[in-house]
C-alpha cells in the first residue's frame, strides 16, 4: 500500500464537562447510550484508528450522528480530542502551538463544507481567493491564482457574482475552488455534496474525480450515501456510534460486510458496478476465447459474455491468465444478500 | 399582628440620615472632582460647540444640498431625497432652522459616540458569556430607569450644558447598538466561522472578514434604533441646557402654546422619519447580495 499521509491513533472524543474521566469507562465497555444515560456525556468518537494513504480518496461513512463530522474536524483541530494522537506526515498535530496550527491550516489542509460556508458579501473570485488572502498573498497574485481554479471548476464568467446569485452546485464549486486554491495537499470534505440534487451530485463527483486524476491530493471525504462512497472512494471507513466498524476497499466491504449495520448499508447498491471480475473469479482457466482485464466490472463483463455467447472467460493481469469467471458466479455475486438462501451464498 | 399591619420600615430619622449621607457624599465627590471631570470632557464640548456653529452658520441652500446628497448616498431613492428637501424647506419656512441644526448637531455627535463605544462593547459581549451576563442588566437599567433620575447626578457633576445633555442622550441611546452588535455576531453562521478558522484565520481576520460583515445588517438595525432613541431624548436633553427643537417644545408645554409645540414636535418627527428611512434603506442595500434571486 502507498505511504500513510494521516494517521489517527486511539482517538477518543467525549462531549461533556468531564470527558477525560469518561475515557476509561468507555474502554471498559460503556456504550454511547449508557454513557448518555448514566453520565450525561456524549460519546463522539470511540477509539478510532485509521491510516489514511497519501494521494487517495479516503471515504468515511456512517449514519447521521455516527461521528463523521466530529472525526474530520479533529484532523485540523476545529475540535480538540479527549485523548489520542493525530499524525500528518508523521508530525503530531496536537502538539502544534496556535501559530503552528494556523500555518498548518493555511498551507497543508483545506476544507469543503456541507452548506458551502461561503462569504455572502464577497464575490466568487474573492471567495476563491479567501485562503490566499489569509495567507497574505498579494491581491494581483491572489486574483491570478483564483482565476485559474475558477476556470478549472467551470465557473468562468461568474467571477463577479455573489454566492446567493449562484445555484447550489455552483456554490459548492466555489467552495471546492477555494479549498484547492491554497495548494494544500490534504482536502477535507464534510458531506460536501450531500446538500445537492442527485444529478448535480453526480456532476460534482465527476468533477472531483477529474481533478483528482491530475492533482493526486489526499482527500478525506465524508458521506452518508453509499453510492457516492463506492463511486469515489479508494478506501472506505464505516463509523457507528463513533467507532470504526469496518475499513477496506469498496469491494471488500460489499463482498464481506462486517455486520448487519454494514449489510444494511450495502443492500440497495448496484453490486455489478462495484465488483470486478477478479473478485468473483475461481482459480482455473477458460477455453471460451474471451478475456477480461482483472479490473473490468461485472456490469461491463456480463453483457460482453452474453454477446460473445459464452458462459465463462479468462481473467488477465499483465498478459497472464490469473483465473476464470463464470456467468453463474457473476449472477450469484450481484444478487442482493437477503434474497439468498444459505446454500446459494456461493460468491464468498 | 402589628407586624402585618405596619411594614417594618426603617425609622424616618434613619432614612433621612441615609439619604442625606448619600447626597452629601456625592456632593463632596462632585465638588472635589467635578472640575477634573469637566476638564476631561472639554475637548468634546469644544467640538460640539464648533460643530453646532458650523451647521448653523452654513448657508441654508448648502446645508439642504448636503442633506439631499447624504440622503441619496444612503437611500438611493429619489422619493426620499425629495422628501428630505421638502421637509427642510418647510422647517426653514416655519422659522425652525436654527433649532433644527442644533438638534441635528447633537444627534449626529451622540450617534457617532454611541457607535464608537457601542460596537466595541458589543463585540466584547459576543466574545464571552460572562461579559454578556454582566453587561445585559446594565443595559436594561439604562433603558428603563426614568431619564430624570440619572439627570440628577449628571447635572450635579457637570452642571448644565451640552456635555451633560450629550451624556444623558447617550445613556438612553447606547443600549440598542450594543445589544444588536452582540446579537449579530452571535448569530453569524457557525459553518462560515468554521470555514474561516479552517483556512487559518487569526482572531483579527475572523472579526473583520467574517463576523462584522455578516453581523452588519443587525449592527445597522442597532444604529438605526440608536438614532431614533437619541431623537426621542431631544426634549429631555433641552431641560439641561441643550439647544435645539426641544427648547421651544418645553416652552410650549409650560405656556400652553399649542401651535409652537405642534410645529416643533412635527419637525422632530420629520427628522426621525428622514433618519429612519435613509438608514433603513442603507441597511437594506448592505444586504442586497445576500438574497440573490437575480442574475442567474
Ligand atoms: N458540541 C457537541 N456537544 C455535544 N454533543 C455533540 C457535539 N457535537 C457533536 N455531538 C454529538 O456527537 C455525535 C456525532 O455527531 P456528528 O459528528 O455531528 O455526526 P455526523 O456528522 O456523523 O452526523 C452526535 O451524537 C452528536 O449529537
Ligand atoms: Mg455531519
Amino acid at each position: 500500500m502507498s505511504d500513510v499521509k494521516v494517521s489517527i491513533k486511539n482517538l477518543y472524543k467525549i462531549f461533556g464537562p468531564n470527558g477525560g474521566a469518561m475515557v476509561s469507562k468507555v474502554e471498559n465497555g460503556a456504550t454511547k447510550t449508557s454513557l448518555q444515560a448514566e453520565h450525561k456525556h456524549v460519546l463522539g468518537l470511540n477509539n478510532v484508528n485509521i491510516d489514511i494513504p497519501a494521494r487517495r480518496i479516503q471515504v468515511i461513512m456512517g449514519l447521521s450522528g455516527s461521528g463523521k463530522s466530529t472525526l474530520i474536524r479533529h484532523l485540523n483541530r476545529l475540535i480538540e480530542p479527549t485523548s489520542g494522537e493525530i499524525l500528518v506526515d508523521g508530525e503530531d498535530v496536537l502538539a502544534m502551538s496556535a501559530e503552528e496550527l494556523r500555518n498548518f491550516r493555511r498551507n497543508r489542509m483545506s476544507m469543503v463544507f456541507q452548506k458551502f460556508a461561503l462569504l455572502p458579501h464577497r464575490t466568487v473570485i474573492d471567495n476563491v481567493g479567501y485562503g490566499l488572502k489569509i495567507k497574505g498573498v498579494d491581491k494581483a497574485e491572489m486574483n491570478e491564482r483564483s482565476q485559474k481554479w475558477i476556470d478549472r471548476v467551470g465557473l468562468a464568467g461568474f467571477e463577479n457574482n455573489y454566492p446567493a446569485q449562484l445555484s447550489g452546485g455552483m456554490q459548492q464549486r466555489v467552495g471546492l475552488a477555494r479549498a484547492l486554491a491554497t495548494d494544500a495537499e490534504i482536502l477535507l470534505m464534510d458531506e460536501a455534496f450531500s446538500a445537492l440534487d442527485p444529478l448535480i451530485r453526480n456532476d460534482m463527483q465527476d468533477i472531483l474525480l477529474d481533478l483528482q486524476e491530475e492533482l493526486h491530493k489526499t482527500i478525506i471525504f465524508i458521506t452518508h450515501d453509499l453510492d457516492e462512497a463506492l463511486n469515489i472512494g479508494d478506501n472506505i471507513v464505516i463509523l457507528r456510534d463513533g467507532a470504526v466498524i469496518q475499513q477496506g476497499s469498496p469491494q471488500e466491504i460489499v463482498l464481506d460486510p462486517a455486520d448487519d449495520y454494514v449489510r444494511d448499508f450495502i443492500k440497495d447498491i448496484n453490486r455489478a458496478r462495484v465488483l470486478d471480475v477478479s473478485a468473483v473469479m475461481e482459480a482455473s482457466s477458460s477455453d471460451s476465447g474471451l478475456e477480461f482485464a482483472s479490473t473490468v466490472i461485472l456490469e461491463d463483463a456480463m453483457p460482453a459474455m452474453v454477446k460473445a455467447d459464452v458462459t465463462h472467460a479468462n481473467v488477465m493481469r499483465d498478459g497472464e491468465v490469473i483465473g476464470k469467471v463464470t456467468l453463474a458466479a457473476m449472477i450469484g455475486a450481484i444478487a442482493r444478500p437477503e434474497s439468498n438462501d444459505e446454500e446459494q451464498v456461493t460468491y464468498r | 399582628m402589628e407586624l402585618f399591619d405596619d411594614f417594618p420600615s426603617m425609622g424616618r430619622k434613619d432614612l433621612v440620615d441615609l439619604k442625606k449621607g448619600i447626597d452629601f457624599a456625592f456632593r463632596d465627590f462632585s465638588r472635589d472632582n467635578g472640575e477634573a471631570i469637566e476638564g476631561f470632557f472639554d475637548p468634546l464640548m469644544y467640538f460640539m460647540v464648533w460643530f453646532e456653529k458650523l451647521l448653523m452658520a452654513a448657508p441654508w441652500p448648502i446645508m439642504i444640498l448636503i442633506f439631499a446628497i447624504l440622503a441619496w448616498l444612503g437611500a438611493r431613492s429619489i422619493g426620499i431625497v425629495i422628501g428630505t428637501i421638502v421637509s427642510f424647506l418647510a422647517i426653514g419656512y416655519f422659522g425652525m432652522w436654527e433649532d433644527t441644526m442644533a438638534t441635528v448637531a447633537i444627534i449626529s455627535v451622540a450617534t457617532f459616540l454611541c457607535i464608537g463605544l457601542g460596537i466595541p462593547l458589543g463585540i466584547l459581549m459576543s466574545r464571552s458569556n460572562r461579559v454578556q451576563a454582566t453587561v445585559t442588566p446594565v443595559l436594561d437599567i439604562m433603558q428603563t430607569i426614568p431619564s430624570f433620575v440619572y439627570l440628577i447626578p449628571v447635572v450635579m457633576l457637570l452642571g448644565i450644558g451640552k456635555v451633560p445633555g450629550l451624556i444623558a442622550v447617550c445613556i438612553y441611546a447606547l443600549p440598542p447598538i450594543v445589544r444588536l452588535t452582540n446579537l449579530g455576531i452571535r448569530l453569524v453562521d457557525k459553518e462560515v466561522l468554521e470555514a474561516a478558522e479552517s483556512f487559518g484565520s487569526n482572531y483579527r481576520q475572523k472579526l473583520f472578514d467574517v463576523q462584522i460583515p455578516l453581523a452588519l445588517p443587525n449592527i445597522f438595525a442597532g444604529v438605526n434604533q440608536t438614532i431614533m432613541m437619541a431623537l426621542a431624548m431631544v426634549v429631555i436633553a433641552s431641560m439641561i441646557g441643550v439647544k435645539g427643537l426641544g427648547v421651544p417644545v418645553l416652552r410650549a408645554v409650560s405656556n400652553q402654546y399649542l401651535a409652537l409645540g405642534l410645529m416643533n414636535g412635527l419637525a422632530i418627527v420629520a427628522l426621525a422619519v428622514i433618519f429612519d428611512r435613509v438608514s433603513q434603506e442603507y441597511g437594506k442595500r448592505l444586504q442586497k447580495h445576500r438574497q440573490g434571486g437575480h442574475g442567474v
